[in-house]
């Protein structure tokens, strides 16, 4: 038996969130076809004129990228808050901000990345080019992870409530805009021939201070939800 | 050792208990009665920092346990109604990390020695979502033999146990109060520890 | 003359306060809204561009400019009652909620109004009016998690939380809608000329000052009832003749 340091207890809540979503991968896997779907909708919704679904595809894939994400937030805390894990998590010897980042980490892995992974096959049905994919991939590198950040907020202020999912939502989602955004306006960025660096780097200083405040944050709405 | 002075709790409108001081000094157990509804479990969730007392104070070692904070939660050990069981993991993964968000990183011949101990030889690598209530709760409490924190405290440990796991309880209690540990906890059933007396609390 | 202001903190000694400040709150609120109006509709000239349409500004911009405000105010109260668990903060974030989104509600809806014959459409894609659409969003989102939590001590500490993270993102939301909007070359509702007549700003100030009078008189008021609500097991809360008769 030997005391464990902050780094490996991340990776513990890291790895045992991950080996939780493997055992459970159906969840994993709806969060993604809603995702597919929601996207596939809109041309059926708007009609299949390329012209359109090209301009229309950078805000489509990241709305739905945004729903995908508030979907799957439900499950960041309510199960370790019902199975009384949370509790142990609050009394463990190290920060409750950097093992909320641990599971927010292992959450982003497992629903926000596969949406990042997926993108560009969804960007080919709407005929983007290939320049304004290599910028939605990076802008959704930068931006998923903030939507998990800002709705693990919300994910604990709304732990253990009817209709919490819902609620959750509408708590989160005016939040996200600046990501939606920062985002959808890299790729027109690109597409109308600038650059889209200045989008990106504003996503960037989104995520940092998402990173540095969102943890802790998230840790006093858990202690306060706790109560 | 830990202090307690002058505390009040409330949940809602209501006040459960106020003006309450005792202090727990080292090798010494008390058990918090009362009547259902009473205010055990709040005064043992005041005592983990989950809820914040109205008035008063906790002390641990001299010093307010807000401002310990997690250099007191390296001492504690709280095992409450529920058990932080995963279904999905077998007892084996569900003692390790437990004891490993309780900061002891555990080799697996430590676990399954402790799992063992608690009755569950040849389940360790079961799915908990079979194993039956009691076997559960034995899980959880392995965590006890693990554990290196000085004070523990139990709610209701004993629920769903049959009368061997209850004497393997009571063993384990009596080691920690000769290494000096702390207990207080709370139970419906009776529960003897072998030449230690028992300091009573009544919640009323 | 040293006032004892921690007296007044205590929902005790706040309710009787209240009572009293809201009357005349209420009445200068009223006459102030008439004399307003009365100079925006009757006596400010009319807008050599716009017409008659302009005038309803004297609503909308006091509305949005309130709207703002308040959830400032509210985001102060809520930090205040959760950083010194002061009760009457918590109370008064509470009641300046609903009060907040109305004037959202209010200026939206008077955007729209106003829209319909400067640009033919109802609603634009206007910086300021998409801003003001999520920050009716954001006070939505605080009435509703308030609302669903029975605890009020949990209900308050958890909405207090959302409130300032709110308060944070207000700037960035504001600008990124603004930048987006730059972006794409939307309308931008501009009030004609540099100048305004001193009629219309006497009127805007005017009906302005009112608003915040009648926003200060239906928080007390709110207030009052959730002070009886919360605090009604107590004794002096029996005791008032309001609640014996």
């Amino acid at each position: 038996m030997k005391k464990s340091s902050l780094p490996s207890l991340i990776v513990l809540v890291i790895r045992r969130d991950l080996l939780l979503a493997m055992r459970r991968r159906a969840d994993v896997l709806t969060t993604l076809i809603f995702f597919v779907m929601v996207v596939s909708l809109f041309p059926l919704g708007v009609g299949p004129e390329m012209d359109m679904l090209r301009k229309m595809a950078a805000g489509v894939l990241w709305v739905a990228a945004l729903l995908s994400s508030m979907l799957s937030l439900g499950r960041l805390f309510s199960a370790d808050y019902l199975d009384g894990t949370l509790e142990q998590m609050m009394l463990a010897p190290q920060s409750l901000s950097m093992l909320v980042l641990g599971k927010i980490a292992a959450h982003w892995i497992v629903s926000g990345l596969p949406l990042v992974l997926m993108a560009p096959v969804l960007g080919v049905q709407f005929d983007m080019p290939v320049q304004s994919l290599g910028v939605l991939i990076v802008g959704l590198l930068l931006g998923t992870p903030v939507l998990s950040m800002i709705g693990a907020i919300g994910a604990a202020l709304t732990l253990g409530l009817r209709g919490g999912g819902v609620l959750l939502s509408l708590l989160v989602l005016p939040l996200c805009i600046p990501v939606l955004i920062f985002g959808t306006g890299a790729v027109e960025a690109v597409s109308t021939g600038l650059s889209a660096v200045s989008h990106l780097s504003l996503l960037g200083a989104l995520f940092m201070l998402a990173l540095v405040s969102t943890p802790w944050v998230t840790a006093q709405a858990l202690r306060i939800s706790m109560e | 050792m830990l202090e307690v002075s002058n505390l009040a709790c409330s949940r809602g409108d209501h006040r459960l208990f106020s003006g309450l001081s005792f202090s727990l000094y080292p090798g010494q157990i008390m058990q918090v009665q009362g009547e259902n509804g009473s205010g055990k479990t709040s005064l043992l969730r005041t005592l983990c920092g989950f809820l914040m007392p109205d008035e008063g104070d906790i002390a641990w070692c001299g010093k307010s346990i807000r401002e310990l904070d997690e250099a007191y939660y390296a001492e504690m050990l709280y095992l409450g109604h529920l058990n932080a069981i995963k279904d999905e993991l077998n007892a084996l993964e569900n003692l390790r990390i437990s004891a490993g968000l309780a900061g002891v990183e555990l080799d697996e011949k430590e676990a399954i020695a402790a799992l063992r101990r608690m009755g569950l030889r040849g389940r360790e690598r079961l799915p908990t979502k079979v194993l039956s209530q009691g076997q559960r709760r034995r899980v959880a409490l392995a965590r006890l033999l693990v554990s290196g924190a000085k004070l523990w405290v139990l709610d209701e440990p004993l629920t769903a146990l049959d009368v061997g796991a209850v004497a393997q309880i009571q063993e384990l209690i009596a080691e920690h109060l000769a290494r000096q540990g702390m207990v207080i906890f709370t139970t419906h059933q009776p529960l003897q520890v072998a030449g230690m007396e028992m300091r009573c609390l009544s919640l009323s | 003359m040293a006032i004892n202001w921690f007296k007044y903190s205590a929902p005790t000694t706040f309710y009787g306060l209240a009572g009293k400040l809201i009357p005349w709150f209420a009445i200068s609120s009223a006459l102030l809204f008439a004399v307003g109006l009365y100079i925006g509709f009757v006596v400010a000239p009319v807008d050599y561009q716009q017409g008659e349409f302009y005038r309803i500004i004297f609503i909308h911009v006091p509305a949005s400019i309130l709207s703002m405000f308040l959830y400032l105010v509210m985001a102060g109260y809520a930090a205040l009652g959760l950083i010194f668990n002061t009760r009457l903060s918590s109370m008064m974030a509470t009641a300046i909620a609903p009060t907040g989104a109305l004037f959202a509600f209010i200026s939206l809806w008077t955007g729209a109004l106003w829209g319909k014959p400067m640009w033919g459409a109802w609603w634009v894609w206007d910086a300021r009016l998409t801003s003001e659409l999520i920050l009716l969003f954001l006070y939505l989102g605080f009435i509703a998690l308030h609302a669903s939590i029975d605890d009020p001590r949990r209900a308050d500490r958890a909405s207090a939380l959302l409130a300032i993270v709110g308060s944070v993102n207000v700037p960035i939301i504001y600008f990124s809608v603004k930048w987006w909007n730059t972006l794409h070359q939307g309308s931008t509702i501009k009030f004609s000329g540099t100048s305004m007549h001193v009629a219309m700003q006497q009127a805007m100030f005017t009906v302005l000052v009112a608003c915040w009078l009648y926003a200060i008189a239906v928080v007390l008021a709110r207030v009052r009832s959730i002070i009886l609500e919360r605090e009604r097991n107590t004794t002096w809360i029996n005791e008032l003749p309001e609640v014996r008769s």
